[in-house]
């Protein structure tokens, strides 16, 4: 029976990716002085899958992997282990080899080997390092026998097992007696049965088991070999593991009743305090890895896929049988059609309308998805740049349920993650410079998401040192980007960090502050059609704002007509329309038209000439009507022959078959089949900017 | 572009089209459809050969027009006057495009070792947008290479291939 096991690779890697998402938010939530046993066990719950869907699959190097990361949760799970800082460093790390690996198969390309082996050995001396010390100091004895210490010496390398079986473990086909010889396979056995739990004759179920075991396997045996005899049941059971030598230093200790402290091990400690540097280092390292592969992959599998909720499905399935319920109705009336039967007809086409339009939205609504989905790597983010870099940083996330477009999501983390890192980064000070200040020890950066208008904006706010406005000025100066006496506001001066090759920070660090990065941040946002604005006080912080439309797929327009051409403005950009007269207008230096409303000088863009309209029937300004838009902060007046009517659109790209068109943002359909192009209110009033200077 | 490895006796399949009396050649299997020539909506500050933009069955669709495009003279459009719709890929995926022609002609069936390298024809001519020629009687078929010629990227003045 062949069956291509492929086509349910796509949902492993996705479960998986999944996993390892839940596993580090996990991790991070983790509190080391008040451990809730669930969290730890959502960890290990996701480790569980992923192991076992990587064994299912063949993918051997995942699944060992995984499995000592597993061993090492399930200790944490039973209370057998502290959980301390450098565990929970040790496993984030190996969280993200594990992710690394399954990014390398996902692209069929080779796993590397060597990041794998080294997380593998951090994780395998976690793992001695507390339940087992002794085990490796034994292991230390063998290499070594002169410098072992004298008092394990006579311990001999063995473990001792409790093995208490739950009643059921026999049901699920699960015998003992495989288990002891498998056992036994691997160094001489000695068993004690426990028959206490053994009910009276006539009570006995014969389907359930009574017993336990005690069992002395002795011999140089991994820890794991033995774990894996028991993989099959230790859901069924209750196991302990322990080796002859740790239970020779608990008899050493000779205190009954009082437990041998793992803090009380000297070789333990130095273990801890040596982990952190190496681990961060090799986990960073391996971050920059993990994003140029997510780069390939992009390029590599074009397919995605998205989740939706059941319910949203429901709701769909239902508004179809509304639909098809109003088409049959409707087609009945077609059928025998007279006169008297036209409201039957009116009635059934404005039900029809009002269900596309429903149907429309939650359509649109699948493409949904609360931002979590990019907010969720920060904390992490945050968690390992602050360590690097010394400093004390709180990160809120607000309003994380607010739903944005999926492409959004997909778009924005990468200039999210960019305006993070530089808050992280050059934002917050450090925290002798903030108590000098007067500023709490801990900085804070707040990354929040919410609806405002047609819009959805993201701000990150930091309460960091701020931009320094005259630095920036003397740096955009030195770097010929701007004259020595440009007169600039202060909106200007923090928009010059957007131009390319500009950067203040002093010294470069690895994390950013190459002076690539925000004009690509910004030119990314501008793609998905938002823009990015910098509010920021020198010594209180900064505060970076990103608007971007709340869906890319459909909006409200208004159609304007300019000579033969039909245009659709976005609702939400058009503030009025108004006709103007002579007085209202006048010329600026003989070129630039502009028109007074209500007190403020207002561009006007001619809309024929701008787009070489040959058609336009006004050419007079008191002969159209002039719609006075605002796009990015701008305001300006578009002078156009007339306005059609209002009507939602669906946009359609113009990108994907052809290329971006300045001043258009794309394409839509009209209702009698033609073509109108949507415009693009900041990208009108650049085109018009630079039709103006080139005629300079 | 003759293919010099592969095996020259494999046959394509090129659809012939009528530009003034030049015959020009795609790659039939580039071919998505051919319609007939309706009006177009225009974008704005493009160049003069983009005729405009053309709804597909809800995709926005470019129309170039190749006579235009060679920098020959334009023709009133007519009734015969064809668009072929071409599905071209290039770098940044694969376009949908359409081409304004004369009339197509004919398919015809070309053996890969038939096509004769397109000739250098000096500086004046540029022949990066040809597969190469082909001799058919008596006369000459240009064959496109339709995925470099149609490259949204590349939308500039080229000059025309043949004077």
């Amino acid at each position: 029976m062949a069956i291509d096991m492929a086509q349910f690779h796509q949902v492993f890697f996705e479960e998986s990716f999944e996993g390892l998402e839940a596993m580090e938010s996990g991790l991070l939530n983790l509190d080391m002085g008040d451990v809730d046993v669930e969290e730890i066990n959502t960890i290990f719950r996701a480790a569980h899958s992923i192991k076992g869907g990587s064994g299912t699959f063949g993918f051997t190097a995942v699944s060992d992997f995984t499995h000592v990361m597993e061993t090492l949760l399930d200790e944490m799970r039973d209370g057998r282990r502290k959980v301390t800082q450098p565990a929970v460093n040790v496993l984030l790390g190996a969280v993200d080899c594990l992710r690394e690996m399954l990014t390398a198969i996902q692209n069929e390309q080779d796993i590397d080997t060597q990041s794998v082996a080294e997380h593998k050995r951090h994780l395998d001396q976690e793992l001695r390092g507390e339940v087992s010390n002794s085990a490796q100091v034994s292991q230390v004895a063998t290499a070594k026998p002169k410098t072992a210490p004298a008092t394990l010496k006579s311990v001999a390398p063995g473990w001792r097992i409790t093995f208490c079986p739950h009643l059921d473990m026999l049901k699920t086909g699960n015998d003992p007696v495989r288990i002891f010889r498998e056992l036994a396979n691997l160094g001489a056995l000695e068993t004690t049965v426990d028959q206490k739990g053994l009910p009276d004759f006539y009570d006995l179920d014969p389907e359930e088991c009574y017993l336990s075991w005690g069992l002395n396997v002795a011999g140089d045996i991994a820890q794991s070999s033995i774990e894996e005899i028991f993989d099959w049941v230790e859901e069924n059971c209750d196991l302990s593991l322990q080796s002859f030598s740790d239970l020779a230093q608990r008899d050493l200790a000779h205190q009954p009743g009082v437990v041998v402290s793992d803090d009380a091990d000297p070789t333990h400690h130095q273990q801890d305090l040596s982990h952190p540097e190496p681990i961060e280092e090799s986990s960073d390292a391996a971050k920059v890895k993990t994003v140029a592969k997510e780069e390939s992959k992009v390029a590599n599998k074009g397919s995605s896929s998205i989740r939706v909720e059941t319910s949203k499905i429901d709701t769909l399935i239902n508004m179809v049988g509304e639909l098809v319920i109003t088409q049959s109705m409707l087609s009945l009336v077609g059928e025998h059609f007279e006169i008297g039967k036209l409201d039957h007809l009116k009635s059934g086409l404005a039900q029809l309308e009002r269900h596309t339009r429903e149907l429309q939205e939650s359509v649109m609504n699948i493409r949904m998805l609360p931002i979590s989905f990019v907010f969720s790597r920060f904390p992490r983010l945050t968690h390992d740049l602050s360590a690097k870099l010394g400093k004390k940083i709180e990160l809120k996330l607000v309003g994380e349920h607010t739903e944005v477009d999926k492409t959004v999501v997909e778009l924005i983390s990468d200039p999210l993650v960019h305006l993070v890192r530089n808050s992280l980064d050059h934002g917050i000070e450090m925290p002798n410079e903030r108590l000098a200040m007067g500023k709490p020890e801990t900085g804070t950066i707040i990354l929040e998401a919410y609806h405002r208008g047609g819009n959805i904006v993201i701000e990150v706010r930091d309460d960091g040192k701020g931009l320094d406005k005259a630095k920036l000025r003397a740096k955009a100066i030195e770097k010929g980007l701007i004259d020595k006496d440009t007169p600039l506001t202060d909106k200007q001066t923090f928009e010059l960090i957007f131009m390319p090759g500009f950067s203040t920070a002093e010294k470069l660090t690895d994390i950013s502050g190459r002076g690539v990065g925000m004009d690509v941040v910004r030119r990314n946002i501008q793609s998905l059609g938002g823009n990015i604005e910098i509010i920021s006080e020198l010594g209180k912080g900064s505060t970076i704002a990103i608007h971007l439309p709340l869906t890319l797929a459909i909006l409200d327009g208004q159609s304007i007509a300019v000579g033969d051409e039909t245009f659709i403005v976005p609702l939400v950009s058009i503030i009025e329309s108004i006709n103007v007269t002579d007085a209202m207008t006048n010329k600026v230096a003989g070129k630039g038209e502009t028109f007074r409303l209500r007190g403020d000088y207002l561009p006007i863009i001619r809309m024929h000439e701008i787009f070489d309209v040959k058609t336009a029937k006004a050419q007079k300004l008191t002969e159209g009507l002039v719609v006075v838009v605002e796009g990015q902060g701008i305001r300006c007046g578009l002078f156009v022959d007339d306005l059609l009517g209002q009507q939602q659109v669906v946009i359609k790209s113009l990108e994907a078959n052809y290329r971006r068109v300045e001043g258009v943002s794309g394409a839509t359909i009209l209702g009698d089949g033609s073509v109108a192009l949507i415009l693009d209110i900041p990208g009108l009033v650049r085109l018009s900017n630079q039709k103006h200077a080139g005629r300079d | 572009m003759v293919s010099e490895t592969a095996d020259t006796k494999k046959i394509e399949q090129f659809l012939t089209f009528q530009l003034d009396d030049e015959a020009y050649g795609v790659e039939i299997l580039k071919v998505q459809e051919i319609r007939g020539w309706e009006p177009v909506r225009v974008i704005p500050n493009t160049p003069h050969y983009i005729k405009g933009a053309l709804n597909l069955r809800g995709a926005i669709v470019p129309i170039v027009d190749l006579r235009e495009r060679f920098g020959m003279q334009a023709k009133e459009y007519t009734p015969v006057t064809v668009v072929i719709v071409l599905c071209v890929e290039n770098a940044s995926g694969s376009h949908v495009i359409g081409l304004v022609a004369d009339a197509v002609s004919d398919v015809l069936d070309i053996r890969s070792g038939d096509i004769k390298k397109s000739p250098d024809l000096g500086s004046k001519i540029d022949t990066r947008y040809m597969r190469g020629m082909y001799v058919y009687k008596q006369g000459m078929i240009m064959l496109l290479d339709a995925d470099r010629l149609l490259n949204p990227a590349e939308f500039e003045g080229i000059s025309r291939l043949v004077e």
